[in-house]
């Protein structure tokens, strides 16, 4: 009696019932729909933050750099030899050599000691390479390994890692990323009761329907049909709503991080969601969606049986 | 077709509803359930559809015991009984056709069949034309008469129905009762529920009474037992 189309004609009669079930209550429909939407949204704005300052770290990565102070008595020559050395290293993007001459009048210059340094039988300061890694290799291992090795110069002094706040700022974005990750599942356990409910009250307004259908020989099953049909349109509805209200939110907040961006020199502002994340959204907000009216209808379809009146 | 041996039925509410009811309906056989209200009717029809299961006893309904049967075979036994009730049951914010089609959607077959078979049973009860029409714009009687279409659509071996006439002025309740004799006609087993006994004399079938829970009489061709001729 039945064949595939029949049983896709099936479906697709249970999918435009369900649609159209919440298209007869606009105004229910939407409460459900903008509280799913935020509560999506919360986690991915958050991700877009961690994205954004994932992003803002690799610019900061011309910052990191290296001070090399050379031992007192190294020779000039002997310092540009050592530079020219150094930017031979995959990793090294530039090396600078302050001599202790340019040092000590940086020095006089600014620190208003000119007097006193006047004073100085000789010049105390020693020559220093300035060694900037390349965006590849400003990251914790590879600028600890490039440490070592210019510590291991017999005219090294000692070497001063200048981006430790890079380490903890990567940190940071790691325990942000863990807490993304906490936030999102119990969001997404949040948004599985909210339809959840909805489904079970669905369900109680639905009761005489439902009993008429098990009475003909309804299945579980069959009645459980359009109950996830309507849970699928919730989440699918609520993920595009969380995409909306992140990109509105971004757009309006750009602009302003433009601004603080720029007075650090930089142009970075956060990169809205893709059409990847929009995918995602849909995708796992319909699953969300279809497990929570599945929880419902699995705990309550089964209560509700036929009578004869 | 139906055998009950010895069923009790007790409610939750402690009520005893039948006690130690034994009947039989053969194969293609009609027959008609009288009794006053709170008899027992209903829960006779109700173990019979398996909206109940027996306290005591045992019912076979096509030869299937149904206090035994598991759960997940219900549907797939509801789906060979057509059940006809007073209060008609529709759904009503669907049309006419999607409520006599409802028996053959879940058992899912395909859109022309459903079509015709509509269709025919719409003809049979006297509604063609009526598909796109809701349940709230008919009268009464075409409500019930959407409910029997509903129930002989899937054409059931057996059809049961709780007060069919109850609502309907004596022609219709004629009418109604014609067409289950010519369903019976076919071969289809019908057992009755009915206050009316005009309509049982009138039939020439077999009728079982039923007082408090109990069978209190059986007489074919129509004849009443004494108990209910008197009422």
């Amino acid at each position: 009696m039945s064949g595939p189309s029949s049983y896709f004609a099936r479906h697709a009669q249970a999918l435009l019932s369900s649609a159209g079930h919440l298209a007869r209550a606009p105004i229910a429909t939407t409460f459900t729909v903008v509280v799913m939407g935020l509560a999506l949204a919360l986690p991915l704005g958050l991700d877009v933050l961690v994205r954004g300052a994932r992003e803002a770290t690799h610019d900061f990565s011309g910052a990191v750099s290296i001070s090399v102070y050379l031992k007192a008595g190294v020779a000039e020559a002997r310092a540009n030899q050592l530079a020219r050395t150094a930017r031979e290293r995959p990793a090294v993007a530039t090396v600078e050599l302050i001599t202790a001459t340019q040092a000590l009048a940086q020095f006089r210059a600014q620190s208003g000691f000119g007097d006193a340094l006047d004073a100085l039988e000789g010049n105390p300061l020693p020559h220093v390479l300035v060694v900037t890694p390349r965006q590849a290799s400003a990251n914790p291992a590879a600028m600890e390994t490039l440490r070592q090795y210019l510590a291991a110069w017999p005219e090294v002094d000692a070497v001063q890692l200048d981006g430790d706040w890079v380490t903890r700022f990567n940190a940071m974005l790691a325990l942000l990323r863990q807490a993304l990750l906490v936030s999102a599942g119990l969001l997404a356990i949040g948004v599985v009761a909210v339809v959840g409910n909805t489904i079970r009250l669905e369900i109680q307004n639905r009761r005489a329907e439902i009993e008429v259908t098990k009475l003909v020989g309804g299945t579980n099953g069959f009645v459980r049909r359009p109950f996830l049909y309507t849970g699928a349109l919730y989440g699918l509805l609520g993920g595009l709503t969380a995409w909306l209200v992140v990109v509105v939110t971004l757009a309006l907040l750009n602009p302003a991080i433009a601004r603080l961006a720029h007075t650090y020199g930089s142009s970075f502002t956060l990169a809205g969601p893709g059409v990847r994340d929009l995918g995602i959204l849909l995708g796992g907000g319909a699953l969300l969606g279809w497990i929570g009216s599945w929880l419902a209808a699995a705990r309550h379809l089964a209560r509700i049986e036929p009578g004869a009146g | 077709m139906i055998t009950f041996e010895a069923v009790a039925k007790r409610y939750r509410n402690g009520r005893e509803a039948l006690s130690n009811i034994s009947l039989h309906l053969a194969p293609g056989e009609m027959v008609f359930l009288t009794g006053r209200s709170g008899a027992g009717k209903s829960t006779v029809l109700k173990l019979i559809a398996l909206l109940e299961r027996p306290t005591r006893g045992r019912v076979t309904v096509g030869g299937e015991n149904t206090g035994k049967m598991p759960a997940w075979h219900v549907p797939a036994f509801r789906r060979r009984i057509g059940v006809v009730f007073q209060d008609h049951r529709l759904l009503v914010d669907r049309p006419v056709f999607d409520n006599v089609a409802l028996p053959l959607i879940v058992a899912d077959s395909s859109l022309k069949e459903i079509d015709k078979r509509v269709r025919a049973a719409l003809d049979q009860v006297g509604l063609r034309g009526s598909e796109r029409v809701l349940p709230a714009e008919l009268s009464v009687g075409e409500q019930q008469r959407v409910g029997i279409a509903r129930a002989i659509v899937s054409r059931p071996p057996i059809l049961i129905a709780d007060e069919p006439t109850g609502n309907l002025d004596p022609q219709l309740a004629s009418e109604v009762m014609a067409l289950f004799r010519r369903l019976n006609e076919v071969g289809v087993t019908v057992l009755v529920a009915t206050h009316d006994l005009q309509l049982v004399r009138e039939s020439g079938l077999r009728s079982i009474v039923i007082e408090n829970g109990r069978i209190a009489g059986s007489e074919a061709d129509g004849a009443l037992p004494i108990i209910e001729a008197h009422r």
